[in-house]
């Protein structure tokens, strides 16, 4: 069975990049726009790897980790950071909530299930 | 096309509404109001735009967008605070972005010298270097990151060399090929590793790929079992792995756990020369590490030295077993169970003493506060048309239905007349529904303009202010196309004509600062577009003597105030003594009433000298339907815009004079209008109806020239489709276009202002036609 | 000048063949959409004689041409048992107003005589060949220039 990946990210190019990225690359993908829809999705729908944006509206991608960690069923899923910030204050920040790893944008394709692999079970 | 294409467009899309947003947003900040949350949207619309672009390569996009980001951060985190000048610099700095935007979509060039200096002035503003935009140019090529680039399906052996792509800056070349080298890692996770969703096995599964591994662990550093904290590591992870690649490589594995787990990477630093005893060196490692850790028994067996020149994945399997039994191992301790001699494990345990009450719901209905934004989805838009066009010929179905159900003679009352009217009703009803999909806030355009203003301003030294309303007034898709261009030109004429210069304005008591205004409403199944300036007010004087010295007007004639003002319209007029860039490129205001008449819709200047002026347009909603008054003509079925029609009279005798050897008059009240046979006109017939036995319908042309129109009889008053004469034929002179009656025949739209402009003299040209056609 | 309608002729190609008068004409079957009974036209103000007037096809409003009279073959006197072939020319679809229709032929590019020098100019400018089948003489008629050009009538 395919893996599913929840992908939230705001920005509709990046939601299309990593659908085509993801897709191509055999997983199920589910989406959301910000972290606020993302906590709806994942209710629905568990995902085995979470991709997050970090700059949204509504939520942020440091308020969806932290609560996305909160939930028991969630504690363990690897959540990426996908994000253009690349100073390690991000980063250590992103990993304080929770973060499993992170995606340096631009990504390309190989780059991202390269990633996703490696955190995945 | 191909997907990435798609996304593309998506992306010069999604560009398009953050830059609007970003503007909007700029503009309000202008008028002193900001919050957090504004400026963190303005932040993600500029970052998002950056991120796009890092993934299609926009270089000079990224670069832009990166020093304007890094400004916005420093508001963002009050480092830089939000006043007058740097709104000013961010809103000039929102210009050259979407530039910069608009060349990456066209495959063509911002303007980089002004691009610099805009760059330049961000930078000031929060002391960043001008090497800034550099830096993050090596972002994008990824040198901090290195790809973990490897063939991840189970099947095909690591890769023995690097991939070239991957950048080791730390690196140094070897001489000669790659040698395989011997490392021993050492590794002990601790709690916050698991916290994060990493897990042992899967940084292990990573450094197989790298090459041949052997794994041993270690207990020694577990506690009793009362000591035990289920969520802490204990166990002590040794690898031996033989691989060609580099340290930085290995370290790359626990990049993302750097900080959560100790770690040690040690070469075994043997022979590295030539081809190595791949086996020796295991046997060497394996001797050198585990004497080390076995200060007590091992707990378990842990699998036995792989070196096989396959990768083989059993290792890496009873490695996940052994987690697995671990975790059993403490949901078991939890139930309360003893198993005295069974190692614990280093997981992160299930739901161990973690407050976890708070649930997503909570965390949701805390970020709540933002309004919910109205659901949307894009549609093509030729799906709309296509929909528009279907309920268009339902309309013209039912119609044709009703008239046939009336010629059968049913009574009103009969089940199928009222079953047709329900049927009318709901057709209609999904008329206007339809409609309302290709409604759309003017706001579009109207977000165009702030940029205008400002260039404008600059461009003439005048201070102006631009000032919205109602931009949320919806109007068909095509209308609002095609509003861009007549508003524009109006806009710049307000500036450049309209408002006086500054030091005129301050001499005549008036604030430096002129105002513009630019605002929609509904008005009776209309929209209204208004474009106000509080200038000087049309200079009658110049006007006129303008048209005369341009022979547009005799010298001696005799005007009102609202026909001089109306000579702007006039074409070829220009009163700007110089042609300045602004406004005066050969397009004048006879060219905006032109667009805006072909459009169905007029426009009209009032004007107040030393107050200003006021352009007005009105236009139809949309362009797909129209009121019109039904008319006979000849046999012929016509359809009169209502809008036109002011009012319908049945001639008298005595209202109707002959004036020249063909003209003919009708006096209404104390004026004498042109009456005009249609049927003539149209070249129907050749012979002018007796006006008594027909009706005549007074209408106003764009630019107020009226007339009365000569027709058989009036039909009735009904909404039609409008169906276009050119996209089989061509435009026909007369008429505006045609639609399809009830008995499915079509008829012809007259198109009033070319009507009234026809000369009559001119002869008709296929009488003999219509005889046989009839 | 080369005409797209001869060069797109296929080796073999299937051409729908109709009658104006005693005359048989005919043109590619691809560029024809439907055939329709005669409907009476709303005639359409200042236009050129051939131009009988529109028709709804379907929603669509679509132009009429006497194809006599395009062909300065004097107008036509329409009855119910008139044909009109709906065509498509370019980007616009137009009805040709004819005498009946014949035949649907299967012809291949060399069966296609020149146009003999005999014909008067506005002949030559709509027929682009002459077909010899069973004794019968057919015009290959060519689409492209039966609406009236719109610059030059506006002029």
């Amino acid at each position: 069975m395919s893996k599913t990946v929840l992908t939230v990210d705001d920005s509709r190019t990046m939601r299309d990049m990593l659908m085509l990225a993801l897709s191509d690359a055999g997983f199920r993908v589910v989406q959301a726009v910000d972290g606020v829809h993302g906590l709806e999705v994942l209710n629905g729908e568990p995902p085995d790897v979470i991709v997050t944006d970090i700059n949204m509206p509504r939520l942020d991608g440091f308020g969806f980790i932290e609560a996305v960690r909160k939930d028991n069923r969630f504690r363990a899923v690897p959540i990426l950071v996908l994000t253009t910030e690349s100073d390690q204050a991000k980063k250590d920040r992103a990993r304080q909530a929770g973060a499993t790893g992170w995606i340096v944008k631009p990504f390309d394709a190989t780059k991202l299930v390269a990633v996703i692999r490696r955190v995945a079970a | 096309m191909d997907p990435l294409a798609a996304i593309k467009v998506t992306f010069f899309q999604e560009c398009e509404e953050q830059l609007a947003e970003l503007e909007s947003g700029l503009l309000v900040m202008q008028d002193g109001a900001h919050d957090d949350e504004m400026i963190n949207a303005l932040f993600r619309a500029v970052h998002s735009i950056k991120g796009g672009a890092g993934t299609f390569g926009l270089e000079a996009l990224v670069r832009f967008a990166h020093v304007f980001e890094t400004v916005l951060d420093e508001m963002r985190s009050g480092k830089l605070p939000v006043d007058g000048n740097v709104v000013a610099i961010m809103l000039r700095a929102a210009d050259m972005l979407a530039d910069h935007v608009r060349a990456a979509r066209d495959d063509g060039t911002a303007d980089e010298e002004r691009s610099r200096a805009i760059a330049g002035e961000l930078a000031n503003l929060c002391g960043i270097s001008a090497d800034g935009p550099d830096e993050v140019v090596e972002e994008i090529e990824g040198l901090d990151f290195v790809p973990v680039a490897f063939a991840f399906d189970d099947t095909p052996p690591p890769a023995p060399e690097p991939e070239p792509e991957i950048a080791m800056p730390a690196a140094a070349a070897e001489p000669e090929g790659p040698p395989r080298e011997t490392w021993t890692i050492t590794f002990k996770p601790r709690a916050a590793l698991y916290a994060s969703g990493n897990e042992t096995a899967f940084l292990l599964r990573e450094l197989q790929r790298l090459g041949d591994m052997d794994v041993t662990v270690s207990a020694a550093a577990l506690p009793l079992l009362q000591d035990l904290d289920p969520e802490e590591g204990y166990l002590v992870w040794t690898v031996s792995l033989v691989t060609a690649a580099e340290e930085t490589a290995i370290r790359e594995v626990f990049e993302f756990v750097d900080g959560d787990c100790d770690i040690e990477v040690k070469s075994a630093r043997a022979d590295a020369s030539g081809a190595l005893d791949v086996h020796a060196l295991i046997a060497m490692a394996t001797a050198a590490g585990a004497p080390a850790e076995a200060r007590e028994p091992s707990p378990a067996p842990m699998p036995a030295a792989a070196t096989a020149p396959e990768p083989d994945n059993s290792d890496l399997m009873e490695i996940i077993k052994f987690i697995d039994d671990a975790k059993a191992a403490v949901a078991a301790e939890e139930k309360g169970e003893i198993a005295p001699s069974l190692p614990a494990a280093d997981m992160a345990a299930p739901a161990a003493k973690a407050a976890v009450g708070q649930s997503a719901a909570a965390a949701q209905g805390g970020a709540g506060g933002a309004p919910q934004a109205g659901q949307t989805i894009r549609v093509d838009l030729e799906r709309v048309d296509r929909l528009i066009d279907l309920v268009g010929e339902l309309v013209i179905n039912q119609a044709m239905l009703a008239q046939r159900v009336a010629e059968c003679g049913l009574a009103r009352s009969s089940s199928v007349a009222i079953g047709l009217d329900d049927l009318e009703h709901l057709t209609r009803e999904i008329q206007d529904s339809v409609m309302a999909i290709r409604a759309q806030p003017v706001k579009s355009v109207f977000q165009r303009m702030p940029r205008l203003v400002r260039e404008v301003a600059a461009m003439v030294g005048k201070q102006v202010r631009l000032v919205t309303e109602g931009e949320g007034t919806e109007v068909d898709k095509t209308v609002i196309e095609r509003l861009t261009d007549p508003i524009t030109h109006m806009i710049r004429n307000a500036i450049d004509h309209g408002l006086e210069k500054t030091e005129d304005r301050v001499a005549r008591g008036k604030p430096a600062e002129g105002t513009v205004r630019l605002a929609a409403l509904h008005r009776s199944g209309r929209i209204v577009i208004e474009v106000s300036d509080d200038g000087a007010g049309i200079n009658r004087e110049r006007v006129k003597n303008s048209a005369i010295s341009k022979g547009l007007i005799p010298a001696n004639a005799d005007l009102s105030d609202e026909e001089i003002d109306n000579l702007i319209f006039m074409p070829g007029f220009s009163t700007a003594a110089t042609v300045s860039d602004i406004s005066g490129r050969g397009v004048g205001m006879d060219v905006v009433k032109r667009s805006i008449q072909a459009l169905g819709g007029r426009i009209t200047i009032a004007s107040e000298p030393g107050r200003g002026s006021t352009f007005t347009l009105s236009l139809p909603l949309t362009l797909a339907v129209l009121d019109g008054m039904v008319v006979s003509v000849c046999g012929q079925t016509l359809v009169a815009p209502l809008t036109g029609v002011v009012e319908t009279l049945q001639p008298k005798a005595s209202d109707v004079r002959s004036l020249g050897p063909n003209g003919t008059v009708i006096q209404i009240r104390e004026t004498y209008l042109p009456l005009i046979d249609v049927g003539v006109q149209l070249g129907y017939r050749d012979t002018p109806l007796l006006p008594t036995s027909g009706v005549a319908l007074l209408v106003e042309g764009e630019g107020g020239a009226r007339a009365a129109l000569l027709v058989d009889t009036i039909q009735g008053q009904r909404q039609v489709v409008i169906k276009s004469l050119e996209a089989n034929y061509r435009k026909v002179p007369g008429i505006a276009g045609a639609t399809i009656l009830g008995d499915g025949r079509v008829a012809l739209i007259l198109d009033v202002d070319s009507v009234l402009s026809a000369k009559v003299t001119e002869p008709p040209r296929n009488q003999t036609l219509l005889a046989a056609a009839g | 000048m080369t005409d797209p309608s001869i060069n797109q002729m296929a080796d073999r190609s299937e051409l729908i063949s109709f009658r104006i008068g005693a005359q048989e004409f005919c043109v590619d079957i691809m560029s024809v959409r439907e055939i329709r009974g005669w409907a009476p036209a709303t005639p359409l103000p200042q236009s050129p004689g051939f131009i009988r007037g529109v028709i709804n096809l379907r929603g669509a409003v679509l132009p009429i041409v006497d194809l006599a009279a395009r062909l300065g073959l004097g107008f036509t006197e329409p009855t119910a048992r008139h044909v009109i072939i709906v065509a498509r020319i370019g980007n616009q679809v137009v009805g040709l107003l004819v005498d009946a229709v014949c035949d649907i032929l299967t012809v291949t590019k060399d069966t296609l005589q020149p146009t003999p020098d005999v014909a008067c100019e506005m002949t030559k400018a709509f027929v682009k060949g002459l077909l010899a089948i069973d004794g019968r003489m057919i015009s290959l008629i060519s689409l492209t220039d039966v609406l009236p050009d719109a610059e030059l009538e506006a002029a």
